[in-house]
């Protein structure tokens, strides 16, 4: 049986409309174009090596470093490429416990981190034996700061905290957390998984005061394979990886020069005309959710309202409905979302995310996540609301449970 | 066979697209259920049963379902293959059996169509339950009876560890 032949039955609709943002971008063809020379036309040769092609490399990847080091208010040599965001999140937390290896001490990390955060710190725990604290979060997902004191001590060598949660789109207060820590150990590492946030939401990072953060080409329309670890000058972590260093002092490995200059070229195209991009988004999100909310029973919002939800987050639960059928019900419509459903894992079980802003299981299984981007038109939207609407209506008449309104 | 797990058979999304035999029936003999919507995924069997020469058979059967693709689609050609089938033939009808009509379900979705046949089961059972049990009706519960209960409460379980 071949996937050859899923994928005739599913067949071609006739409008589609990517929002699956979250798991893979999609590239748009001015992207491509900034990585095509880089292939086998200029600087396709290794930074480190001293030949023509090498130094041609070498060039490109400095003026990388220093166009996106501009965006965060960061210095050139304070950017570290990794292969993606996943790997630049586990240098965080991994490369940090190493330095610390010693002193078996706390890591402080939220309930809704990105696995690749959660993951690597429960991985440092084992092998180090470092303690892992896991502060809750609310009902939407914020971290309330006096919460988040009464987890912080002394001992607490190495916090980690979202800017902006990947789920539900919850903008944490950063700059707060970063203060109430530093009360309690100056020394603190403070790492920001900013992946989510960025070229959505402009930060800088010595206004705010973290020593670590995470960024992601794939989050941003730029090819996947690349990510970035911002490391303030004065911070030694260890590497986590080894092998052949080229440029980068914490990644070995030769720089993926193609894709790094796709990620440049995403960030510009995200941070030119960045006011109105994002203020585009905020429309097309509140059209898709009011719009929902509106035309659909039985609908929950996961995650906050208005300015302290990201830009291009919209998450909703349609109960009495289970969110894999959903996805595969509006793939057919050509409408491509992804769901937190136990049903899309790989063990059963719902997100944690979900779980932790106290979504029953039920309510998580009818979770569906649409990520807005600049690409998205009020025409995407319509008719995405149209099928919707279609789409839960018909999964509701399968479906066994019942709202009073199908009673 | 491949190690890799594969998405759904062509065959699984037809289904979903056009299921057959859906919601109550009206004047259905018996109900019944298995699943939970704590684990998202729930499937409901109608039978209407009637007398053929002296013996029951499904005159008609229908599901109503919450749960993914795969869950839809296991109940609804259970639905189609108990048609006109005498009650102790359906009693045979395993869950691999039901995989195999669909073309083959990946192994993370086997539970599915333990639930349908959970629930086909679950229905039978309770169409004896104040009548006279049939030789062919074990007393005690099958293995996929069983298998049924066994996921039902392990779903429980995860529910109640929040």
């Amino acid at each position: 049986m071949s996937i050859k032949a899923l994928l005739k039955a599913h067949g071609t609709p006739l409008r589609e409309v990517y929002f699956d943002l979250e798991n893979s971008p999609f590239v748009p063809r001015e992207v491509v174009e900034a990585m095509l020379p880089y292939f086998n036309k200029y600087g396709y040769g290794n930074p480190a090596i001293t030949h023509k092609p090498g130094w041609e490399a070498y060039d490109e990847l400095l003026q990388a470093k220093e166009f996106i080091a501009r965006t965060i208010g960061a210095s050139p040599e304070e950017i570290t490429f990794t292969h993606s965001g996943t790997e630049a999140n586990n240098l965080a937390i991994l490369g940090t416990a190493l330095k610390f290896r010693k002193d078996k001490r706390k890591i402080l990390i939220s309930a809704i981190e990105h696995l690749s955060v959660t993951f690597a710190a429960e991985h440092a725990s084992k092998l180090l034996g470092h303690e892992v604290l896991i502060v809750p979060v609310d009902e939407e997902g914020f971290i309330d700061s006096e919460v988040f004191e009464a987890y912080m001590s002394k001992d607490v060598f190495l916090v980690s905290i979202q800017a902006v949660n990947h789920e539900i789109g919850t903008i944490q207060n950063i700059k707060e957390l970063v203060k109430i820590a530093r009360d309690y150990n100056p020394d603190i590492i403070f790492h920001m998984d900013a992946a989510e946030a960025y070229g959505r939401i402009k930060f800088n990072v010595k206004d705010l005061g973290v020593d670590l953060v995470t960024l992601s080409s794939s989050k941003i329309h730029g090819p996947k394979g690349v990510g970035v670890l911002f490391i303030r000058s004065g911070i030694d972590i260890e590497p986590i990886i080894k092998g052949q260093i080229s440029v980068e002092r914490f990644w070995p490995g030769s720089e993926n020069i193609p894709a790094i200059m796709g990620f440049r070229k995403a960030v510009e195209l995200a941070f030119n005309n960045f006011e109105s991009n994002v203020s585009k988004m905020r429309e097309l999100r509140d059209k898709l959710m009011k719009g929902a909310l509106e035309e659909i029973p039985y609908v929950l919002v996961n995650g906050p309202r208005g300015d302290k939800r990201a830009p291009d987050n919209v998450n909703l639960s349609f109960l009495y409905i289970e969110g894999e059928a959903l996805t595969i019900e509006l793939s057919l419509r050509g409408v491509y979302v992804s769901s937190a459903s136990a049903c899309t894992s790989r063990i059963l079980e719902p997100s944690h995310i979900l779980l932790a802003i106290g979504r029953k299981y039920e309510e998580a299984h009818g979770s569906i996540l649409f990520k807005i981007s600049r690409y998205h038109s009020e025409e995407d939207i319509s008719y995405t609301l149209e099928n919707l609407s279609e789409a839960v209506e018909r999964l509701r008449r399968i479906s066994p449970l019942k709202g009073d309104e199908h009673e | 066979m491949s190690k890799i797990p594969l998405p759904y058979t062509p065959k699984v999304l037809e289904i979903f697209r056009n299921p057959k035999n859906l919601g109550k029936i009206e004047d259905y003999s018996v109900v019944a259920e298995a699943g939970s919507p704590a684990c998202g995924d729930v499937i409901r069997i109608y039978l209407k049963v009637g007398k053929v020469n002296e013996e029951d058979v499904i005159m008609a059967a229908s599901f109503e379902s919450y749960g993914c693709a795969a869950n839809i689609a296991s109940a609804s050609i259970l639905t189609e293959l108990v048609k006109r089938m005498p009650l102790k033939e359906a009693w045979k009808i395993g869950w691999k059996r039901i995989s195999d009509e669909l073309g083959g379900l990946p192994s993370i979705k086997y539970h599915c169509s333990i639930l349908a046949v959970g629930a086909l089961k679950r229905a039978i059972r309770k169409y004896y339950e104040n009548k006279e049990r049939p030789d062919w009706l074990p007393k005690e519960e099958t293995l996929e009876e069983r298998q049924a209960l066994e996921l039902e409460k392990l779903l429980e379980k995860l529910y109640r560890r929040l």
